[in-house]
């Protein structure tokens, strides 16, 4: 009972130093934060609300729930001009809820979801499930669920964008608009174990992944990516890698295009080309620079909280949060501007960021109640800048308006307007 | 102790040129690989034996079910076309665009092989992997006729498919040469 005091006690002590902190910086505490010590304690044991209790099921005892007051989920997402579902019933697109989102971890229910056609999710047996890599190499080899899982393991957290993640003026929230990227802890064997394994033939330059589903959808990388850090995953956040995200073997290749990071892995042929298989025809473009822009993943950030369709409850502080990662490596810094772009100030970065992995960052901000916009912007340990849309039009060389489709995938900066009344709205719109 | 030393030794006398130091995995048979190597260079080295011409695939192209989804004659439906509304005379990267924005493959693939492997591995749909060499060849060649790309009396095999001219030409954009740690794209900066 005395620890019990103690502690409220330290809690009134912090919460006095925060509010202190605040005055010296020369900010006004926000309606609402009124100072606690005058106020009664607020939860003694028999005065604390009386909550119903969850029952402890059979279900619940072998895997957890969360609570049915979190009713964060994802939607279906039409990816460019393609509905959701589309014309065949299909819902082929899946974003995940970046504006109810904390830390850098996306739990596997809510990671996004791309397929290349239909939704279509096989329900593959570990056990029969095998692995077989071919091609120019010395000793092609066929590995089952098991043979993988007896080689050393690397364990990493990446992201994966899907190319349709575009922002525009007609989305209402961070979901619509930035819901196509995620990003996770993965578990698995590098490639390069599996490649050393088999014995590379100098003519290997390129590789072709393969899938086990109804398409058997297969995409060309180059070696030196699969020699790099592409990871054969079995694990994802801590248990195995989930159906829609390509149970059991998933291939990731950290930074490139969503696409690349083949599901329901069953073969790698290694050859001496680019062989322009299946999906890599949608990366066909008329010129080598905007090839070369649907590839690897340029630094990108963007403000999940406050965010489109969410509302400031009115003057005073906020922390602004959000998430930026590169193709290119590691967040080296995150700039935010809370006065439409005029004045960039370096945001706090929550942890050690990782290469080609979401990195949470945060800034504070008192509201004075005006209207203006929010902004962030990241630059990566290469020195690769995220740019606004004008910076695109001009490296392009074409007249600039905010409808501007960025070539490649859009990495441009996105603004978020905070309106008189508290609301917050797409800043492109 | 004895059984890391025994992995301490094996890992010595690996040698990398021809032997695995883990040891792990099996050595597939050269017909497994065969069953399962779909992938169709340019070169069509890997392509079956088979034969199919534009007029078996229109009739194909009906019974499939293709032209409930692609539109009569590949037109464009609720899928998208697969035969171009524009001349000869437009431009090869407008006339291979259609009406949704998809590019219309039997025009804009650069290697006719291309257009063999997405009907291959794709088509039809939910039926996938259903198609006999023949009939994808058959296909194959009805698209590619009904774009102007071959003459319809044109044999497509594993000899002729992989040389056939494609209107692309060179006019395409060749990916970068990937290297760790480097921009996506030099001069760009973002």
């Amino acid at each position: 009972m005395a620890s019990k005091r103690t502690s409220r006690r330290d809690l009134l002590k912090s919460g006095a130093v925060a509010a202190g902190g605040l005055a010296v910086l020369g900010q006004t505490p926000a309606s609402g934060q009124t100072p606690v010590s005058d106020q009664a304690p607020a939860h003694d044991h028999a005065a604390g609300p009386v909550n119903p209790m969850i029952k402890g099921t059979k279900d619940l005892v072998e895997y957890g729930q969360r609570s049915h007051f979190v009713t964060s989920a994802r939607i279906a997402h039409p990816v460019g001009g393609r509905h959701s579902p589309d014309a065949f019933g299909k819902t082929f697109h899946i974003a995940t809820p970046l504006q109810d989102s904390v830390g850098v971890i996306t739990p596997s229910s809510l990671h996004y979801v791309a397929t290349t056609r239909g939704a279509f999710v096989p329900d593959i047996d570990p056990k029969q499930h095998t692995l077989m890599i071919h091609g120019v190499v010395d000793r092609p080899l066929t590995f089952t669920m098991e043979d993988l899982k007896r080689l050393p393991s690397v364990t990493r957290t990446h992201f994966i964008e899907c190319a349709g993640n575009r922002h525009n003026g007609r989305q209402k929230n961070v979901q619509e608009s930035h819901g196509m990227v995620s990003c996770a802890e993965w578990t698995g064997v590098l490639l390069s174990t599996l490649l050393k394994e088999c014995g590379l033939k100098s003519s290997a330059k390129w590789f072709v992944a393969e899938g086990a589903e109804e398409v058997k959808g297969a995409s060309s990388m180059p070696i030196a990516k699969a020699m790099d850090d592409c990871i054969i995953a079995y694990g994802m956040n801590g248990e195995a890698v989930r159906p829609q995200n390509g149970y059991p073997l998933r291939l990731m290749v950290p930074g490139f295009e969503g696409i690349f990071h083949t599901k329901w892995l069953r073969r790698i042929k290694v050859v001496d080309r680019y062989y322009m298989n299946y999906n890599d025809y949608g990366h066909l473009e008329k010129s080598e620079k905007e090839a070369a822009l649907a590839f690897q993943i340029g630094p990108k950030s963007v403000i999940t909280k406050p965010s489109g369709a969410q509302q400031l409850s009115g003057p005073g502080f906020y922390e602004i949060s959000g998430l930026a990662w590169s193709g290119g490596g590691a967040i080296r810094t995150v700039e935010v501007s809370t006065d439409g772009g005029k004045k960039w100030n370096r945001a706090e970065i929550k942890a050690t960021p990782q290469r080609m992995a979401h990195t949470r960052f945060g800034y504070p901000w008192v509201w004075d109640g005006k209207e203006t916009e929010i902004l962030s912007r990241c630059t990566d340990e290469i020195g690769q800048v995220q740019p606004t849309r004008e910076q695109v039009a001009k490296y392009w060389n074409v007249p600039f308006e905010r409808s501007y489709r960025v070539p490649g995938l859009d990495n441009s900066v996105m603004p978020w307007k905070i309106n008189r009344d508290g609301s917050v709205t797409n800043g492109l719109a | 102790m004895d059984s890391l030393r025994l992995a301490a030794i094996a890992l010595l006398l690996a040698s990398p040129a021809f032997a695995q130091s883990y040891g792990v995995g099996r050595t597939p048979t050269a017909d497994e690989i065969r069953a399962m190597d779909i992938s169709i260079s340019s070169t069509g080295d890997e392509l079956p034996v088979g034969r199919g011409t534009a007029k078996e695939g229109a009739t194909l192209f009906q019974q499939k079910g293709c032209a409930g989804c692609h539109g009569k004659a590949g037109t464009g439906s609720i899928a998208p076309e697969l035969q171009s509304s524009k001349g000869q005379d437009v431009p090869v990267w407008e006339r291979g665009r259609g009406k949704s924005g998809w590019m219309i493959l039997p025009i804009t693939a650069p290697y006719a092989t291309i257009v063999w492997d997405y009907i291959n591995r794709g088509m039809p749909l939910g039926k996938e992997g259903t198609l006999t060499p023949d009939e994808v060849y058959s296909l194959t060649a009805y698209l590619l006729a009904v774009n102007k790309v071959i003459p319809e009396d044109q044999v497509l095999d594993k000899e002729s498919l992989p040389k056939v001219k494609m209107p692309i030409g060179d006019d395409y954009g060749r990916l970068p040469d990937w290297k760790h740690g480097a921009p996506r794209l030099p001069g760009y900066n973002h």
